[in-house]
């Protein structure tokens, strides 16, 4: 193994978490609403869907929009991956984390910061499995 | 109204944070998660910056009643670690694993037209509905 540091990239990494845990903080005090988008994509696509949960989506879609018009590519590691995969993981990802009550924003980034077992217990696990999923791809298969 | 402006607001800048953070590209996603290939470590700031953040505004949140909105602040109220939310994870671990792609870059990647993040988001959606169906949710 090995270890990559690239300080910009590093440095991107943070500032991009710092404006992530901004916008998880503004969503609860201002709003008080749970930053987790699992949970906010399920109630959205329901029957009793709220407002507030598709302007927030909203601000996800305009944000990846802006990145087109700016003339960022789409990722190659995304295009690169056939239609089969995709398929096969987002029905792991939709299932999982409305079974498991969220995702990498809900219970990594919302109940680390409310210091909840429950979600520090969740993040070790997907994290895990994750990167089981990693290395059996590209060290044994 | 002003719930839904700031609720934008506040979606647009964690859009803007995955983007800026390397979230939304899946090949450092798999670098990261790849902690026996060639591992790049930069997506644990992402995590430990946003929780840096949020932190403080949790530790107050759950002293108040009520958002600067005047909305009820609704934190989870369930305790118990149980098999559900640890076997949910595990799968959701399986998908993010092999995809490189969680429900936050996924929209951020669909609002980019990407042709990948439209087919993951309405597996993710479909994935979404079983789940209720399977758990009477």
């Amino acid at each position: 193994m090995s270890i990559i540091l690239d300080p910009i990239v590093l440095a991107k990494s943070l500032a991009g978490g710092l404006l992530i845990g901004a916008a998880a903080s503004g969503l609860i005090l201002v709003n008080g609403r749970i930053a987790g988008i699992s949970g906010i994509l399920a109630g959205a696509t329901r029957r009793g869907a709220q407002g507030w949960q598709w302007a927030f989506l909203a601000g996800l879609l305009v944000a990846g929009a802006l990145a087109a018009l700016a003339g960022s590519p789409i990722p190659p590691a995304l295009t690169q991956q056939g239609w089969p995969v995709l398929v096969l993981a987002g029905l792991l990802v939709g299932f999982g984390t409305r079974i498991g009550g969220g995702c990498t924003s809900g219970h990594g980034v919302c109940g680390l910061a409310r210091l909840s077992p429950r979600s520090l217990a969740a993040v070790l696990v997907f994290m895990a499995c994750a990167g089981l999923v990693v290395f059996v791809r590209r060290h044994v298969l | 109204m002003r719930m839904l402006l700031t609720s934008f607001g506040f979606g647009l800048l964690f859009g803007l944070g995955l983007l800026l953070s390397g979230m939304t590209d899946p090949a450092r996603v798999l670098g990261f998660l790849d902690v026996a290939g060639a591992w790049n470590p930069a997506l644990a700031l992402v995590m430990g910056g946003a929780v840096a953040v949020a932190l403080p505004a949790f530790t107050l949140a759950k002293r108040r009643q009520n958002s600067l909105l005047g909305q009820p602040i609704s934190l989870p109220t369930k305790r118990h670690i149980d098999v559900r939310l640890l076997g949910g994870a595990a799968i959701f671990g399986l998908g993010w694993g092999l995809s490189g792609i969680c429900p936050g870059p996924g929209l951020v990647l669909l609002g980019h037209a990407a042709p990948g993040a439209v087919v993951f988001t309405l597996a993710l959606l479909i994935g979404t509905r079983l789940a209720e169906r399977a758990t009477g949710a």
